[in-house]
């Protein structure tokens, strides 16, 4: 009887002590729709997750679950998340977005924040970074370095934050050259290495000599690579095992400081639901080194289009600028407001062939 | 639109190359599906053996040893299947989905330092002559060994299982393992051999993504290949040439609808998206009219003393 209550006391204490850590660590669950080492897209999430864990040390803890499809499957991944004890979920692909908002209901007490979506709650905050501005740097690279004049587009799914990138990259490639065409292949996965190796040489079969992606894995580097005198970009990382050639340059996501902003936010209790839509100037958006094998003029050229960029100067979206049937979008000098970009759904004039509904 | 920039020729050369990494896979599940085997580990078998393909090829510098370790490393993580199926008599299903999740787990683990790096390339031959034969030329002979031991192991599976007094053995373990059984066959044995031959052509189809289609190591590369792999089988009803039309008409598919998107054919994107999963199913369910069944012992357990 005295070992029993013994016991008991001693585990009570112990559940006592560990309740105790808990509650001091602040808690932090990340939502991946890939590998850690797709050495793209969530690569880069999960780097902002370290940074998060390196700034805080034994303040925080991290968890984190990789390769979620989007879908019904990832409102179960979410749930658990927050039942485990998460107080701040980042949830890191469009696809989660109705997930997000479906399980923040269950959970008023979680902080939630999803990325590159557009729905928010009171506890739902919603970030993405302006890739199109980066994008805009790749488009005139790319239009002054084709030589067949073609540029081939890996697309991931015709959301947005997608077809914002498209139309970024014709705009300032069609500025850089007159005669550049867009071939775009639609690839329906964020991560499917051979699929996008397939789409890439596709493209390249079919005259493409620069190769941009929307996919998150480096695939297509390598397929371009084996096929030789083809460019790409990096895409949401560096991708620099691939430099001088075929990477020329990159978009880098750039999440730590954001990711370190918001966990210290809801550590100090003022973290409100918000909507931040970062770029170059922020350093949300990265352009990483444009290699040796871009034209030192061209290269010159798009660094004072990045800066131009980050000074608010330029507007990658200024017009005169005509919709793909040739209804005015934009008049001479007009720059498009952010709530017609967050919703994007159509080519601008000269890109061939539909968007997928 | 513009179906002139769609080359025919590179068409249905790398429609070849597409393919290829789901037949080695295929091929090996129908062997062990017809010993009466259900693993569902496919796709944990192929990452692996991408990944150790991967790692030896470039530690080595030699692609032939890479395929040969992708082997070995499928058939290993297979043994682990034997144990719990064969040994110890667990369900088959849920060992199977174990056998993936592990290997997923276990591949982006042996991966870690292979990252960004580029194997050797696996060299093409070029049969001479043969290969100078304009259309025909470039379709059937340019290509990898790889991808010829993948027809050759097709081949050769349908000669054993049809011919042979070995296929015979083997399709009555997968039939009825109590009646070979009491004929005195060695029925656990049997299918040990089935499931590492399984495991070791998974390795190779996975290793052939890693080294020749894509070529690179990234964690999660199969991306569900070993699934597609298990449909196949199902919908070929256990017949090895139509696991090789079903892959290659999968593979097919799925180039052709890229470089139909690429010319700017004007069919939604959608339907070209889903086409190959559609008409490859399609094709072989209209195959499979004759009403041949899956082995009867599929799945089962078998212990001598019941």
């Amino acid at each position: 009887m005295k070992l029993t209550s013994l016991l008991a006391s001693a585990a009570m204490v112990l559940g006592l002590a560990t309740g105790a850590i808990a509650q001091d660590k602040t808690k932090v669950g990340f939502i991946y729709v890939g590998p850690v080492g797709d050495g793209g897209w969530t690569y880069e999430h999960d780097k902002g997750r370290q940074a998060v864990e390196a700034e805080f040390g034994d303040k925080v803890e991290t968890v984190y679950q990789e390769s979620v499809p989007e879908g019904a499957d990832a409102e179960r991944a979410i749930t658990q998340m927050a039942l485990n004890g998460a107080d701040l979920i980042f949830t890191t692909s469009f696809g989660y977005m109705d997930p997000t908002i479906n399980v923040a209901k269950k959970f008023p007490n979680v902080k939630f924040e999803h990325a590159t979506g557009y729905k928010t709650a009171d506890n739902v905050a919603v970030y993405s970074a302006r890739f199109y501005e980066g994008r805009a740097i790749q488009g005139h690279i790319a239009g002054k370095m084709t030589k067949s004049n073609i540029i081939g587009y890996i697309g991931s799914y015709p959301i947005p934050e997608v077809i914002r990138g498209m139309n970024s990259a014709f705009i300032h490639a069609r500025k850089a050259n007159p005669d550049v065409q867009f071939k775009i292949v639609w690839a329906y996965t964020w991560f499917d290495p051979a699929k996008e190796a397939d789409a890439a040489k596709v493209l390249i079969e079919q005259g493409a000599d620069v190769i941009l992606q929307h996919t998150d894995s480096t695939a297509p580097q390598a397929a371009a690579k084996a096929a030789g005198n083809v460019i790409t970009f990096g895409q949401a990382s560096d991708m620099s095992e691939y430099a001088p050639l075929p990477r020329v340059s990159s978009i880098i996501d750039n999440w730590a400081p954001y990711y370190i902003e918001r966990t210290q936010a809801v550590m100090d209790g003022t973290w409100a639901s918000s909507n931040r839509w970062d770029g170059i100037d922020k350093g949300m958006v990265g352009i990483g080194e444009i290699s040796d094998a871009v034209p030192a003029e061209v290269k010159a050229e798009a660094l004072a289009l990045k800066d131009a960029i980050a000074s608010g100067e330029y507007h990658p979206f200024t017009g005169p600028l005509n919709k793909q049937d040739g209804s005015v979008w934009l008049a001479e000098g007009e720059v498009a407001d952010d709530g017609t970009l967050a919703g994007l759904n159509f080519y601008v004039e000269g890109i061939e062939g539909d968007i997928p509904n | 639109m513009d179906l002139g920039s769609i080359n025919p020729v590179l068409l249905i050369a790398s429609l070849m190359v597409a393919a290829t990494p789901i037949l080695l896979a295929a091929i090996g599940e129908l062997v062990v599906e017809k010993a009466g085997v259900l693993n569902l580990g496919v796709e944990g078998m192929m990452i692996v053996g991408a990944v150790s393909g991967f790692a030896i090829s470039v530690e080595t510098g030699s692609p032939f040893l890479g395929f040969v370790a992708a082997a070995v490393g499928g058939a290993l993580l297979s043994t682990l299947f034997i144990l719990l199926t064969q040994v110890a008599l667990a369900n088959q299903v849920a060992s199977g989905l174990a056998l993936t999740l592990f290997g997923l787990g276990l591949s982006a683990l042996m991966g870690q330092k292979y990252v960004g790096i580029k194997p050797p390339p696996t060299g093409d031959i070029h049969i001479p002559l043969l290969s100078d034969v304009p259309v025909l030329g470039p379709i059937l002979f340019t290509h990898d060994v790889v991808l010829y031991v993948g027809i050759a192991i097709v081949a050769a599976v349908w000669a054993i299982l049809k011919f042979t007094r070995a296929g015979l053995i083997l399709r009555a373990v997968g039939e009825s393992h109590d009646a070979a059984h009491a004929l005195g066959y060695k029925v656990v044995r049997i299918r040990i051999l089935a499931i590492l031959f399984g495991g070791a052509c998974a390795g190779l189809g996975g290793a052939y993504i890693s080294l020749v289609r894509v070529p690179q190591w990234t964690e999660g590369m199969t991306a569900g290949v070993g699934w597609i792999a298990l449909a196949l089988v199902v919908f070929a009803s256990w017949k090895p040439w139509r696991v090789l039309l079903g892959a290659y008409l999968f593979g097919g598919i799925t180039v052709l609808q890229l470089n139909l998107q690429a010319a700017g054919v004007a069919i939604p994107v959608e339907y070209l998206a889903m086409s190959p999963y559609l008409i490859t199913i399609l094709v072989l369910v209209i195959l499979s009219k004759d009403k041949s069944s899956a082995p009867a012992s599929l799945g089962r357990i078998f212990h001598a003393s019941r």
